[in-house]
């Protein structure tokens, strides 16, 4: 029998250094008293509506409907979240906790680096010290980003070991907070690593499914047949699904990063193309060789350039509950170009794999059916690397 | 007693970690017999990951060459299965988890009896996850090494009370690597773990010099020396073997 904590079906749990045990167990403990702490959730939501612009807005794509010929299709904008992405949902609570905890500095990993952004600009407004783990690719890849993250005071460390990406960055994270602990809060970016990490990311991630449902009732009267999002470490599309997830006539339609494609080696469809393993604290499915050595993965898109996914979504999937579609960097493109000329809106490449499963599924469902697809964050940050994927020469 | 114990019937032990493929099998081959002519008490081969999460870069580089020259989990355990015929000190893999999950539990921790694997020590196998491998750590006579971390704590006890084979203690904050000076209170760690268990404990994490190995064997029951042996290893390559075996046996002098 393995430890029952923090698991989701067989997934899950604290596979961490002992150096780290206790720093969990503390954020557990801190986690379980202030989530039921009404003065915690009024500061919370204050931060939520007046600072982060919450609640987004749940948009009716009429263009978009009407170019698709099938499903309604709304758009749950968290791109129009304050530092221009879902990240600071969970920023926010975490940096909060954090500050509650009596600590004074904040760690961060970062893909894409908005949830570095999202990171640094919790440790201003909260005057927190902060220090930022980026793979050294990543900071080539999204330059502005590590300026932006810069100018919030944040320090930016570039990972220059293993891929230099996303899981390196997670290591260097997990590495610096094994030295340095008693003043230093982990602010993991997504609904991984060890056990409470995956719960307490989801449920400050929730608000985006809680929202959704009650603004498509507003708008529509009844709940949607399908809610999409995109999967990386997958907590948009956990806070997407989560509010959803007894409603079993609700689809819910995670969108990995296919990279060149499933059937090559440069992909980070983790569902896909791994299998179970235990990494970075967590019991879930990684790409991975037959030696269990972590497969070096490959996606367009930064913020999904991972080689696991959160464990709730692995059960989620085990169970049958959510579905798993790879989308392709090319797909994932078209769906970015789509967007922009069809709705005015450029959305970030992450979530333009969404997009892009939308296209394809819309046609094939009715005129009165209706698909919520999550727009996890804005594409300013991606232009420059579209448009040199595209053969123009652009650069920052 | 368990065969990792007797690691530390002949004094003070010395625990050398030398990470198998680094460069080539050949070399490890070498490095684990100059280890084991020189005083080495017990062996702690480490089967290289990818992304080893608790090691500092001398070590990390390591796991990198190791796995750049295409070293795999079988070629390991036949490597181990040969040089068993001339080594008889124990030995231990020391590995992260999902090398033994994603092989197959059951099937990894046979092997390591069948070759004469006498521990296990995975730094991200804390004590709430052991039962992931414990049950068949059992079945197949395997010791499952327990680590005590400076943050352990009020956790101590509980840990020291269902370890075996020996523990390790880790000497100080962060990942592997060498220090200039320990600063932990590790007499006041030993000396709870004595309250509960008489296992035997081998500090381990920055020691590399034989003034620092003295100093923590007169705290504790051994000392472990990675990322000094990996250097080595790093400097000479397949000439390492030879400045290995003085340094061991400088090493084991001190103790």
């Amino acid at each position: 029998m393995t430890n029952p904590k923090g698991r989701f079906g067989v997934h899950g749990g604290q596979y961490i250094p002992e150096t780290l045990m206790n720093a969990v167990i503390e954020l557990e403990e801190a986690y379980d008293h202030y989530k039921n702490d009404p003065q915690f959730n009024q500061e919370l939501t204050t931060l939520f509506n007046e600072y982060a612009g919450r609640p987004s807005r749940l948009y009716y794509a009429k263009k978009m409907t009407k170019d698709l010929g099938g499903a309604r299709i709304y758009l749950k904008r968290e791109d129009l979240n304050h530092t221009g992405a879902h990240k600071i949902n969970n920023v926010l609570g975490q940096a909060l906790l954090a500050k509650k905890m009596g600590k004074t500095r904040l760690i961060a990993e970062t893909g894409a680096g908005q949830h570095g952004v999202a990171t640094a600009t919790a440790a201003a407004l909260m005057g927190m010290e902060c220090v930022v783990f980026m793979g050294e690719e990543d900071t080539i890849r999204q330059a502005l980003n590590v300026y932006r993250m810069r100018l919030l005071g944040a320090e930016v460390i570039p990972v220059k070991t293993g891929t230099a990406t996303l899981k390196d960055a997670v290591s260097e994270a997990m590495r610096e907070w094994t030295s340095r602990i008693s003043d230093t809060h982990y602010c993991l970016g997504s609904v991984m690593g060890p056990h409470p990490f995956p719960t307490i990311v989801r449920d400050f991630q929730a608000v985006i499914s809680r929202e959704i449902r009650e603004q498509i009732l507003e708008k529509e009267g009844r709940l949607p047949d399908a809610v999409i999002a995109c999967v990386g470490g997958g907590s948009n599309a956990i806070g997407s699904f989560y509010h959803f997830i007894e409603d079993k006539d609700v689809r819910l339609i995670g969108c990995e990063a296919a990279g060149r494609g499933i059937d090559t080696a440069e992909t980070a469809a983790t569902i896909a193309t791994g299998r179970p393993g235990i990494f970075h604290g967590m019991k879930s499915y990684f790409c991975q060789n037959k030696d269990g050595q972590i497969a070096p993965v490959y996606s367009i898109s930064a913020g999904l350039d991972y080689p696991g996914i959160g464990p709730e979504h692995a059960h989620l999937y085990d169970i049958g509950r959510a579905e798993y579609v790879p989308v392709t960097d090319s797909e994932a493109v078209d769906a970015f170009e789509y967007l922009a000329r069809t709705e005015g809106i450029i959305p970030a490449i992450e979530s333009a794999h969404a997009v892009a499963h939308a296209i394809k599924l819309a046609p094939t469902m009715d005129k009165n059916q209706i698909i919520v697809v999550t727009i996890s964050g804005r594409g300013d940050k991606d232009c420059a690397a579209i448009a040199r994927y595209r053969g123009e020469d652009l650069y920052e | 007693m368990s065969k990792t114990g007797k690691a530390f019937e002949n004094g003070k032990a010395f625990i050398p970690f030398i990470t198998c493929g680094d460069p080539d099998l050949e070399t490890t081959a070498a490095a684990v017999r100059a280890a084991a002519e020189n005083g080495a008490d017990l062996i702690e081969l480490g089967i290289p990951f990818s992304d080893p999460t608790a090691e500092g870069p001398v070590i990390q580089m390591a796991n990198m060459r190791a796995l750049n020259g295409g070293v795999t989990t079988d070629q390991i355990f036949c490597f181990v299965r040969e040089i068993r015929r001339e080594i008889t000190i124990p030995m231990v893999f020391m590995t992260y988890a999902n090398v033994v999950f994603s092989y197959g539990a059951e099937r990894f921790i046979a092997a390591c009896r069948e070759i004469g694997i006498d521990g296990l020590i995975l730094p991200d196998l804390p004590f709430e996850e052991k039962e992931e491998f414990l049950p068949l750590c059992r079945k197949y006579g395997v010791d499952l090494i327990s680590l005590i971390a400076p943050t352990s704590e009020n956790r101590i006890a509980m840990i020291a009370k269902e370890a075996e084979g020996f523990l390790y203690i880790v000497s100080s904050l962060g990942v592997t690597g060498v220090r200039r000076e320990i600063k932990t209170d590790l007499s006041s760690i030993i000396k709870v773990v004595r309250e509960h268990s008489d296992i035997p404990c081998a500090i381990g994490f920055g020691i590399s010099t034989p003034e620092q190995a003295k100093k923590m064997a007169d705290l504790s029951d051994g000392v472990i020396v990675g990322s000094a042996i990996v250097r080595l290893l790093e400097q000479y390559g397949k000439e390492a073997p030879k400045y290995i075996g003085p340094y061991v046996q400088s090493m084991k002098t001190a103790l």
